[in-house]
């Protein structure tokens, strides 16, 4: 990429940190002849919460999910609590146990209620008892606010009732980090914003997260770091401060024009 | 018994003819159903051999009359020193056609349950087998009830080709009573409103659960207390 004319001003340094929860270097992928993800490198460190923004198609939801190896990457290396994760044979039942995943199209499993969905994998994957089942099932839904709509079908839930049931699904797993592609953007604002808190209340608590998002103003106030991913590339990082006061055209343009 | 028509006897011959249709109905759609969810389950392997084969093997069946394939069963096996009881070849012979069918319905109602469902399984740390029996089966089982039960009518008019062998359902029961009275009309329509009160049933089950599913409401709601 240091070839290309179209350099970023700010580069992506990897956070000088020991020990990072997440570490991507120079990761590419391709979908057939299409490059989505030309050189991605950046490193989380545990604790911090990283918000990626971009417009669609920078890859960011690309780079996001190969972090889970729900894509798996052409070249590059990436670890993710100690998971080769670009490594063919690397354990991905012990991976996704780590790593908690939130879509943006819920993904609840729609014939189960909003318990049985969230004591699923705890009781198939860890073989928990009903009993601890129970309690994990309560705790999680406690942290959502759903503590009340256990025995509910999720169709019989509003989208931020079931996108926040997803979150308590994937915080059952006890997950070392969790990410969110894009979890609001089928959300209208005031749904949007009990999703948002939510995740605000789980940075508060010290979760390692890494959030693809569209909401500006809730990656500055929430993230310790925001990458700006233009053209399959980190184009520009920095602080919530970095979104005022923007070093690159493009980070510029693309925060005058909206989405 | 000189005049001989249509008697309480006959009557009484077509009935039990009508019970043997039922049963053979049954024992081709249990036994077809197990082989048959075997199939799908082997249609949607990960492993590619498998794939295949089970492929060839579903249109071998689809790509044969069910005539043949009785055919090979009761007379094939026969020369090769296996004398099978018309029953038992025609059990197997529908059971090997309805695996091929329901197993070909059932992969293709797996298959219609959304991929992503598939995904959020997956990134929980369910392993692939849990992963189909905990989140897909339940969902596909689902899609795949009204198709099924409208494959039962085909099942049901189908076991009327093992009249040919000479087992005695329903056809076999009208023929052998034609032969003696001589009334095709009336006795084959007979058998045409007995075949019709079977399957019909059927057929309206099918399309109220089909209709059900077009709401979207579920099958046994354990909560009404819908928002």
């Amino acid at each position: 990429m240091k070839q290309d004319t179209m350099k970023p001003v700010v580069n992506p340094v990897a956070n000088p940190t020991v020990n990072p929860v997440v570490e991507l270097k120079d990761v590419h992928k391709s979908f057939g002849s299409n490059p989505v993800l030309k050189g991605v490198s950046f490193a989380i460190p545990k604790g911090q919460v990283v918000a990626i923004i971009g417009k669609s198609g920078s890859g960011k939801s690309t780079a996001l999910r190969c972090i889970d190896r729900l894509e798996i990457i052409n070249s590059g290396t990436i670890q993710v609590c100690g998971h080769a994760v670009h490594s063919p044979g690397v354990n991905l039942r012990q991976l996704r146990q780590d790593v908690g995943i939130v879509f943006q199209s819920y993904n609840l499993f729609p014939h189960l209620t909003v318990e049985q969905n969230v004591t699923l994998a705890p009781k198939a994957v860890k073989s928990v008892t009903a009993a601890e089942a129970r309690e994990i099932a309560a705790r999680t839904l406690q942290q959502v606010g759903l503590a009340d709509k256990a025995q509910a079908y999720p169709e019989q839930l509003s989208g931020g009732q079931q996108q926040r049931v997803a979150i308590a699904r994937s915080l059952a797993m006890e997950p070392q980090v969790m990410l969110f592609d894009e979890v609001t953007s089928a959300l209208d604002p005031q749904l949007t914003g009990e999703v948002l808190r939510v995740i605000e209340a789980l940075a508060e608590g010290g979760m390692t997260m890494v959030l693809v998002t569209h909401e500006m103003d809730f990656a500055a106030r929430v993230a310790d770091t925001i990458i700006y991913m233009h053209e399959g590339r980190v184009w520009e990082t920095g602080s919530g401060t970095m979104l005022k006061n923007p070093q690159t055209p493009e980070l510029r343009d693309f925060l005058s024009h909206g989405l | 018994m000189i005049d001989g028509g249509l008697n309480a006897h006959h009557l009484q011959y077509l009935m039990f003819g009508a019970l043997w249709t039922i049963g053979l109905s049954l024992i081709s759609f249990v036994g077809g159903g197990i082989a048959g969810g075997v199939i799908a389950l082997c249609r949607v392997s990960p492993i590619k051999a498998v794939r295949w084969a089970t492929i060839a093997w579903i249109q071998l069946i689809q790509g044969t009359p069910l005539l043949v394939v009785l055919f090979l069963f009761y007379f094939g096996l026969s020369i090769i020193g296996f004398e099978l009881p018309a029953i038992v070849a025609a059990s197997i012979a529908m059971i090997v056609y309805v695996s091929a069918y329901l197993g070909e319905i059932w992969r293709g109602c797996i298959e219609s349950v959304p991929r992503t469902q598939w995904e959020a399984a997956e990134c929980l740390a369910l392993s692939r087998a849990q992963r189909m029996r905990l989140v897909v089966l339940p969902q596909a089982v689902r899609i795949a009830t009204p198709p099924t039960v409208g494959f039962m009518v085909q099942i049901v008019k189908n076991t009327s080709l093992a009249s040919i062998v000479g087992f005695i359902e329903l056809v076999r029961a009208g023929q052998l009573i034609n032969n003696s009275i001589f009334q095709p009309f009336v006795v084959y329509l007979l058998i045409a409103v007995i075949y019709f009160a079977i399957c019909y049933p059927l057929s309206v089950w099918s399309h109220k659960l089909e209709q059900r599913q077009q709401f979207g409401s579920r099958a046994a709601p354990p909560t009404a207390n819908a928002t």
